[in-house]
């Protein structure tokens, strides 16, 4: 609500300039936590060359959290899955452009797919908890990354599940099925497996989509904590959420980044006419 | 209940009609079951439950018949074939989801589909004047001359190499089944969901461990609906099996024997049952068959369900 108010443009011009060069200023500050992933001149295509995502460049910047939005169907998740090269999957799909990540492009051919999943973990909109117990949702993860001693086991996973506020409520069950959980249950489930790899970036696509208000508060809070450890890039149709959890923003329409900056100026003072109708819902 | 039919007549008529024809599969069985029952209570009378059943006495002759040895068969046969038909029928199924190439999917479901399209008198034809003489030239030789040396397993391969026996039938009826059980595997895996799938990839997964894993534990449930539902299949096979298995009533330890079935002792002996008792084991043993079956498709449903309830938990 208070971003609303901040929106109506009562106040003096010079106001407004003090306000964008303070902002400008927070981001250098904010990059000084340096980049984790450089997007460059990024093209995506769908098998029968549909052009998803054109030409998009930004910097993703380490231990914040960088949120996606935008209209449905705008590119923010086929995007966000280029990030894992998850469109690999499918045959067909093909990029164009470069995403470096630690001084290597993961667009180049003789990436390591396998290595780079287990680098770049992943939250899906509703939660998908493997046919297996508590336990071995996240031993999988664990097991594919080579751990097999079972104390070292047991150790990451209660670390997981503490990490991702789960551990009061299934340390008497972990050997039930996790299809017993609750939906917010399932979901900080996911994100406990997705950290209990270690990876750097944690890809969210609408992590709260299903859930209801009191577990999506729970995985904010959640969110807020990980970027502590990890650097998270978060796509939302929640204008609020994006809002609250993110320091970075960026806005896509119809497969194009219109705008990416701060967070709070985003909100608060957008550049561009297209990104002010959308936050302030006058569509999308 | 919301039987009140009273005001709409068409209603009445449709109620009447659809019940008709859904009670009608009831007296369809009822009806089976008791010409089953009336026509074998003559065997029934004289040979008891325990006897008939454990009796491996098959005697026109004589006037003593027992089901022991077409059982044996029907046992035999049935096993190997699922032994053989099972592994083959989950990695094609695999393949065409998981791991084939587009352009190869569309190819291999038509040429399953079109495998189980096949009647089975052409598959007792083909094995008859194909698979058997290769079976007896190269392939039974051989399994004589390899596992048929080692001490215990070779009593498997015990005397002469015909190409009519159990192993071929088993065979023929392996190549019967498989596509039922690959296309109803098939299915059960494209019933995984995509992004639980996604999930394990995006986990740094490879195929292998998404399908070991993820894919397998999701579809496990209707795998298993297709394996009984090949079982099924495979109990009640006749035409194939009675090419190739040479109805002879023994019980064997050879492969290499040849054997009875239920199915193949039917097929063949009601026309020459020339008294009432004979017809009536053959009745009885029609009877049993059908109680086989029963319990097969039963004990399947008993586990779909149990397992169903533990996942919905």
């Amino acid at each position: 609500m208070e971003i609303r108010k901040e929106l109506n443009p009562v106040r003096s011009s010079s106001m407004n300039e003090q306000a964008v060069s303070n902002k400008s200023l927070s981001l250098t500050k904010e990059t000084s936590n340096g980049v984790k992933v450089e997007v460059k001149g990024l093209n995506f295509f769908y098998s029968g060359n549909i052009h998803a995502i054109k030409n998009i460049a930004l910097p993703i910047y380490k231990n914040t959290v960088t949120a996606l939005i935008g209209p449905s169907g705008c590119g923010k998740t086929t995007f966000l899955r280029c990030l894992n090269r998850m469109h690999d999957l499918y045959p067909g799909n093909r990029y164009e452009g470069e995403i470096w990540m630690d001084g290597k492009n993961i667009l180049a051919s003789d990436i390591d797919l396998i290595r780079l999943r287990s680098n770049v973990g992943m939250v899906f909109q509703k939660p998908t908890p493997f046919p297996m117990s508590i336990f071995d949702n996240i031993a999988f993860g664990l097991k594919l990354n080579g751990i097999k001693n079972k104390g070292e086991l047991a150790a990451r996973i209660e670390k997981a599940l503490k990490d991702a506020a789960l551990w009061d409520e299934t340390k008497s069950r972990l050997h039930e099925s996790a299809h017993a959980l609750s939906g917010g249950q399932q979901q900080r489930l996911c994100i406990a497996r997705a950290i209990a790899v270690e990876p750097e970036v944690i890809l969210m696509d609408e992590p709260c989509s299903a859930l209801d208000p009191i577990a999506t508060a729970k995985i904010e809070d959640l969110i807020t904590e990980l970027k502590k450890g990890y650097t998270v890039v978060i796509v939302t149709h929640n204008m609020q959420q994006a809002a609250r959890v993110s320091e970075h923003t960026g806005f896509f329409m119809m497969g194009e980044l219109v705008e990416f900056d701060t967070t709070q100026k985003i909100f608060t003072t957008p550049s561009n006419k297209m990104t002010e109708d959308y936050i302030t819902g006058r569509f999308g | 209940m919301a039987l009140s039919f009273k005001k709409n007549p068409v209603d009445l008529i449709f109620f009447s009609v659809t019940a008709a024809a859904s009670l009608s599969v009831l007296a369809l069985i009822a009806g089976i079951l008791y010409v089953l029952f009336s026509e074998s209570s003559l065997a029934i009378a004289k040979f008891g439950v325990f006897q008939f059943i454990f009796s491996t006495d098959w005697n026109a002759v004589k006037g003593s018949f027992g089901a022991a040895t077409n059982l044996f068969g029907t046992a035999i046969t049935t096993g190997l074939s699922l032994l053989m038909a099972i592994p083959v029928a989950i990695g094609i199924a695999i393949f065409v989801t998981e791991i084939s190439p587009n352009f190869l999917k569309g190819p291999i479901s038509v040429a399953i589909e079109l495998l189980a399209a096949i009647p089975s008198i052409i598959y007792g034809m083909w094995g008859l004047f194909t698979l058997a003489p290769i079976m007896a030239k190269y392939v039974e030789p051989a399994l004589q001359n390899s596992i048929g040396r080692v001490p215990v397993a070779g009593i498997l391969f015990h005397g002469t190499a015909m190409g009519i026996d159990l192993l071929t039938a088993s065979i023929i009826l392996s190549i019967m089944i498989i596509p039922f059980t690959a296309s109803i595997s098939r299915d059960a895996f494209n019933l995984t969901p995509a992004v639980v799938k996604e999930s394990a990839y995006a986990l740094g997964a490879t195929k292998w461990e998404v399908v070991k894993s993820v894919v397998l534990p999701y579809s496990k449930l209707g795998v298993f609906g297709g394996i009984i539902l090949s079982l099924g299949r495979a109990l009640g096979e006749t035409m194939a099996v009675a090419f190739v298995l040479g109805n002879n009533h023994q019980i064997t330890s050879s492969l290499l024997d040849a054997a009875a079935t239920i199915t193949v002792t039917l097929a063949n002996e009601f026309t020459e049952a020339d008294n009432d008792l004979y017809l009536s084991s053959l009745f009885y043993l029609a009877l049993l068959l059908f109680v086989l079956s029963f319990i097969t498709l039963a004990a399947a449903k008993f586990f779909l369900l149990k397992a169903e309830r533990r996942y919905a938990r």
